[in-house]
């Protein structure tokens, strides 16, 4: 029996389950991303031509763009997309766990929280590289729990995890600002602007730092969609089905907290795109279930797409992506709240 | 009552106390009251103490006792035990009227940014509320909060892409943005004292209806109040007490939140003890905090903000928690 609009692959044992809509929409999403993409590394101060973009990156450089492609903008770029991907899923993970579309992981300060934890280890253990992301993920994790034991359980804990995730914000920011004003080494405006969220300056340290965390943890994400997808009939239910529900949960969000932390440690917490992502993920696929694969990609897709226009709309300023993304995601959460809570006192 | 008048008379004291006294240079108890009573202009201890550290106080208790008494006026008209005026969008919206008015005015001095400041609150203090609010009903406490924390958002970004954009922009309002109670005294104290007082003795002639208003707006009307009417003169007063307080003191959370809650388990809910001791809390708390920020770095200085929000942020998920009110959301 197939449903309407899948297609069984079968081999033997194993079969696979192919939503054609799914699928459609994912090559729509990836072709959009290399386009851009491909606009992104040309255009700038100093413009490269596409043919010279793409005959760079097919392993024929030219002296120009070996600097300007191979240092500046591919990684850039890259880092971009492995970032919004990651906090594209991670997103709808958190979303998907908390039944909750203001559930994601920024509304909750997760963020912020990865963000104490990496500035600690720049500022105080002079770490670079994997011990910031590091520092980024123990930030992440202790947020996570923080906000798990204070928010409780019950009916009301999924809007009770909102209100309290805006306190632990708070006071996370204020933390990051303490240590800031410590670090007499830390340039306060480009901590600034690291803060809202940037991918200025971005190296392939940081594009292998991204990758390697989404290697060992998005395979871990995927295979629990089934789950996941299975989690939203309710507790009850999934019980019923099979689900083992606290070991599902705890380390479904412990990867996603841990990509999560890891995207904040290479560019910040760029806001809203783990926000906004995932509805707009299930709009494009119809799915009446978590999207986790369109997520992704619609992240990538917003995050190389604001840092375009941040990089473009007043140049030869740039602005931090993350300002652009508050910007579109900031409107959307007004509309969430006037639409969801509604008319209900 | 009257101890506690007494107890919170006294705590005021000592904290102007302790402000006058502690800093980058430290001053003992018998100077600091010969400062005050008998100034001597030669002494460095004393010029410092009057030109410095009493302005400096001032303005704290001025910003302190506003921001505590717009917190416990909004807390009682949205019932949302949550009101604040930092969390809430509007110093959000008082940093964006400042760095635009910076950009677009080139202003220097920080007395004319106050205005901007003081009309930037005004304006996210009605766009918070007509946001949150529900055509039909009270002020859900979630959707409040959460259009707070969603318009802070947008205008904060808003705000960075101004100060980005404009490099002298971003020098000046930087230090507006800090929010610190130095070097700023003399210059804002004249511009704000005269709204701050108004707003405060309005507040305080509200006290009954918001009584009334704080047991929700069906029995407010068998009380005899238009509660329409009532949110409106609340909301006027909300904006001039919190424009003028961080159009003055930059963008400053928590205290709205912390200093109402403080006091309504010691005086009660009645608004007529509970706005004045709000008042006495709020500016207490404000210059602890701004002694406990010139003292964690000796001789740099923190920002108070962050203290403040050291401070109210744990307070902030107390309240949350406890919240009976969520259950409705």
């Amino acid at each position: 029996m197939t449903a309407v609009g899948v297609t069984a692959l079968r081999a033997g044992p194993v079969s696979l389950r192919i939503d054609r809509r799914a699928l459609a929409t994912a090559l729509i999403l990836v072709s959009l991303i290399a386009t851009l993409a491909l606009w992104s590394i040309s255009v700038g101060e100093f413009p490269v031509p596409l043919a010279d973009v793409i005959s760079h990156l097919r392993g024929d450089p030219s002296p120009d763009s070996e600097y300007i492609i191979g240092r500046l903008r591919l990684p850039r770029v890259l880092t971009g997309v492995l970032v919004g991907a990651s906090f594209g899923l991670s997103g709808a993970v958190v979303q998907s766990l908390t039944r909750n579309p203001l559930g994601s992981p920024d509304v909750l300060g997760l963020d912020a929280g990865a963000a104490v934890g990496a500035v600690f280890v720049i500022v105080f253990l002079n770490g670079s590289g994997a011990a910031v992301a590091g520092g980024a993920v123990v930030g992440g994790m202790a947020t996570a729990v923080l906000i798990y034991l204070a928010g409780g359980r019950g009916r009301v804990a999924a809007t009770r995890l909102v209100l309290v995730g805006i306190g632990v914000g708070a006071v996370a920011r204020a933390g990051v600002e303490l240590m800031l004003t410590r670090a007499a080494s830390f340039e306060i405006q480009r901590a600034m602007v690291w803060l809202t969220g940037s991918l200025n300056g971005r190296s392939w340290v940081h594009v292998r730092s991204v990758a390697l965390a989404m290697i060992v943890l998005v395979p871990l994400i995927m295979l629990g969609q089934r789950r996941l997808a299975t989690l939203e009939f309710g507790d009850d239910v999934a019980a019923g089905l099979g689900v083992p529900l606290g070991r599902t949960r705890s380390s479904l969000l412990l990867a996603a907290v841990a990509l999560t932390a890891v995207a904040v440690a290479a560019a910040g917490p760029i806001g809203f795109v783990a926000l906004i992502a995932p509805p707009i993920a299930r709009r494009l696929v119809r799915g009446a279930t978590v999207a986790l694969a369109t997520s992704a990609l619609v992240g990538a897709l917003l995050v190389v797409a604001a840092d375009l226009a941040a990089r473009r709309a007043f140049a030869p300023t740039e602005l931090p992506v993350g300002l652009m993304t508050a910007a579109i995601g900031a409107p959307y959460l007004l509309w969430l709240i006037q639409r969801r809570l509604g008319g209900r006192p | 009552m009257t101890r506690t008048t007494g107890l919170l008379g006294l705590g005021l004291l000592v904290a102007i106390g302790a402000s006058l006294a502690f800093g980058a240079r430290s001053v003992d108890p018998a100077t600091v009251l010969d400062a005050v009573f008998a100034p001597d202009a030669d002494s460095a201890d004393h010029v410092v103490i009057r030109e410095l550290r009493w302005p400096r106080t001032l303005l704290g208790i001025l910003a302190g006792a506003a921001l505590a008494v717009a917190g416990a006026v909004t807390q009682a008209i949205t019932r949302n035990p949550l009101g604040d005026p930092g969390v809430l969008g509007i110093n959000a919206g008082a940093a964006l009227a400042v760095v635009s008015a910076i950009a677009v005015f080139d202003l220097e001095v920080i007395g004319d940014m106050v205005w901007f400041g003081f009309g930037g609150a005004a304006l996210a203090t009605v766009a918070v509320y007509v946001l949150g609010a529900s055509a039909l009903g009270p002020v859900s406490v979630v959707r409040l909060t959460l259009a707070g924390a969603a318009l802070s958002a947008l205008l904060v970004s808003l705000t960075g892409a101004v100060a980005l954009l404009d490099n002298a922009a971003l020098d000046r309002f930087r230090f507006w943005v800090v929010g610190s109670l130095a070097d700023r005294g003399t210059a804002v104290v004249p511009q704000i004292v005269v709204p701050i007082v108004l707003g405060l003795v309005a507040a305080w002639l509200l006290a009954r209806p918001l009584d009334g208003m704080a047991l929700g707006e069906d029995v407010a009307v068998t009380l005899g109040i238009r509660p329409a009417g009532i949110r409106l003169a609340a909301l006027a007063i909300v904006a001039t007490l919190a424009g003028a307080a961080v159009a003055a003191v930059g963008p400053i959370a928590f205290v709205g939140l912390v200093a109402p809650h403080a006091m309504r388990s010691v005086v009660g809910t009645d608004h007529r003890r509970l706005l004045p001791a709000s008042a006495l809390v709020g500016a207490q708390l404000l210059i602890a905090c701004d002694v406990a920020a010139r003292l964690v770095l000796r001789p740099a200085e923190l920002r108070v903000g962050i203290v403040t929000a050291a401070i109210g942020g744990p307070v902030f998920v107390l309240v949350a928690r406890r919240s009976q009110a969520l259950s409705a959301a």
